[in-house]
């Protein structure tokens, strides 16, 4: 039984992956994980584990799923036709070399975060399939419900089916694309993870440790620079988990975080993959995020952050990804190098052409640097248009704060 | 498996473009029908004439309705699709992407329902 356990642990979500693949459908092979499962509690403490337990559970898995179709045959023909299908097929063993499985973890990931599955049953679907978390679990790290969870998940499902999505690995001419598409997916896990909406905790961390996992694979898996890049940046802010709030709950910015709690095996090799990332042809966002956050990684104090160094690599990711936010951010930046009047200049001409006039951060952004240039009543005005636009418990007891101290 | 590509664009500007515009995509939609015929996927096809040629026809309660015009208005009216064979939504989509309209519009790529 224990052994079992340790070997559910280790290989399920491979022996799913596969027999996805061999299987045609995610929900014949979900029970068919089951199935071999239940038939390895049963037999091995009998006949001992075998030498190849993925294997054998994969042989098992099919095997099951096709007697379980013969049977129901005699209520739905078709499937009697698809039995016999599967069971020509399964004539040659499969191959479950850790290749042959790696191209299977793949293709699950792929396939679960195809453009043409909404945003949210993508993350449902990946959380479910390829982490292998409870409907409950992801109702949960969502503050949703577990049917709802699960609504997406079955018209995800059946979305794959109708409309024939095919399980497998992009061409390289649509790998970036669709690499993104699944990097996104990562990142928002992440950040649900990172900084919990509407929620009274600033971080849940097992969601983070989620994404983090499932960067990991992807490196592993497909070692791009996006993916280097996308990993990186998560271990760069996740390092800094123990300092963002105090005893109390409440948040504390990076210029006054106690960087003695910084994770430092994280700093380093977030520090690497940034680097690596960077020098890669075919770095981009992700990568030069990663940089941003390693120099602020690197910096034995807020005093001592290069702010010419990061104004700089501002520059460069605007060049790849224009938007609004990362503007802002080079704002924040600029202010920092040169004083807050060229920062809030910057802010100022981003909120006059009509953008981010909804964004709390551009407000919090503003309102502070209108404190440090002795402006009280603006910065109090601009704490108020932040805390209406806040959802979160930790930031908007800050804002206040930050108003009270104005005096 | 069969996929019904609907292209859909703001027909209102159709006019407006210069006779050197849509004298380029028609070329395109010519190339474009052409190449999928070549490439096996092309089953059928059609250019609608716009919404102002259409109607709608309802029975209710057992009782014959003729209205004017497209079932619903939208901002954006269907102009003509294509039907193709396709091994998977994949392909469909690929095939979708080179339809000149999807430049301009939007084209839906549905999965025939199987008989």
């Amino acid at each position: 039984m224990h052994d079992v356990d340790a070997i559910y642990r280790a290989e399920s979500r491979r022996v799913l992956a596969t027999l996805i693949r061999l299987l045609g459908d995610f929900d014949l092979a979900e029970e068919a994980l089951h199935d071999a499962f239940a038939a390895a509690v049963e037999r091995w403490p009998r006949d001992g584990v075998p030498a190849n337990p993925r294997a054998w559970l994969v042989s098992t898995g099919r095997f099951k799923a096709i007697d379980q179709l013969r049977r129901r045959a005699t209520f739905d023909a078709s499937l009697g036709a698809l039995a016999q299908e599967l069971a020509d097929a399964a004539v040659p063993e499969p191959d479950v070399s850790d290749d042959g499985v790696e191209d299977d973890r793949l293709r699950l990931i792929f396939t679960c975060c195809h453009p043409a599955l909404a945003p949210d049953a993508q993350v449902a679907l990946t959380l479910r399939e390829v982490c292998g978390l409870t409907t409950e679990e992801i109702a949960h790290a969502f503050l949703t419900t577990a049917p709802t969870v699960a609504q997406r998940i079955v018209r995800a499902k059946g979305k794959i089916r109708e409309a024939r999505i095919p399980y497998e690995l992009p061409s390289r001419t649509d790998l970036p694309d669709r690499l993104g598409a699944v990097l996104r997916v990562v990142y928002l896990v992440f950040n649900e993870g990172y900084s919990a909406t509407a929620g009274a905790a600033v971080t849940r961390h097992d969601l983070s440790g989620e994404a983090i996992r499932l960067g990991r694979l992807l490196v592993d898996l497909l070692p791009e620079p996006e993916a280097m890049g996308l990993l990186a940046l998560m271990l760069l802010h996740d390092s800094r988990r123990a300092a963002r709030a105090d005893a109390n709950g409440d948040l504390v910015l990076l210029d006054r975080q106690d960087r003695a709690l910084w994770n430092r095996a994280s700093i380093a090799e977030g520090v690497r993959l940034a680097e690596r990332s960077l020098e890669s042809l075919g770095r981009g966002p992700y990568a030069l995020q990663a940089a941003i956050a390693a120099v602020h990684a690197e910096a034995g104090s807020a005093d001592a952050t290069d702010w010419n160094q990061i104004v700089g690599l501002y520059d460069v990711l605007l060049g790849l990804e224009p938007s609004p936010v990362v503007e802002l951010n080079r704002a924040a930046a600029v202010a920092m190098r040169d004083g807050p009047d060229a920062g809030l200049h910057l802010i100022d001409a981003i909120l006059a052409r009509g953008e981010l006039a909804d964004y709390q951060f551009a407000h919090s952004a503003r309102a502070d640097l209108l404190r440090r240039l002795s402006r009280r009543d603006e910065a109090a005005a601009a704490y108020r248009r932040a805390i209406a636009l806040s959802v979160q418990e930790p930031e908007r007891r800050f804002l206040a704060r930050r108003i009270a101290e104005l005096g | 498996m069969k996929y019904l590509c609907l292209i859909y664009s703001d027909e209102s500007q159709w006019p407006k473009m210069p006779k050197a515009e849509s004298d380029q995509m028609m070329a395109e939609y010519m190339a474009f029908g052409q190449s999928i015929q070549k490439s096996g996927h092309y089953v059928g096809g059609n250019r609608l004439q716009p919404t102002s040629t259409a109607s709608t026809v309802r029975i209710r309660n057992g009782k014959l309705s003729t209205t004017d015009g497209p079932f619903a208005e939208t901002k954006e009216q269907l102009g003509g699709y294509y039907l193709i064979e396709a091994k998977d939504l994949n392909e469909a989509i690929q095939v979708g992407a080179k339809i000149p309209g999807a430049r301009v519009g939007s084209i839906e790529v549905r999965p025939i329902a199987p008989m």
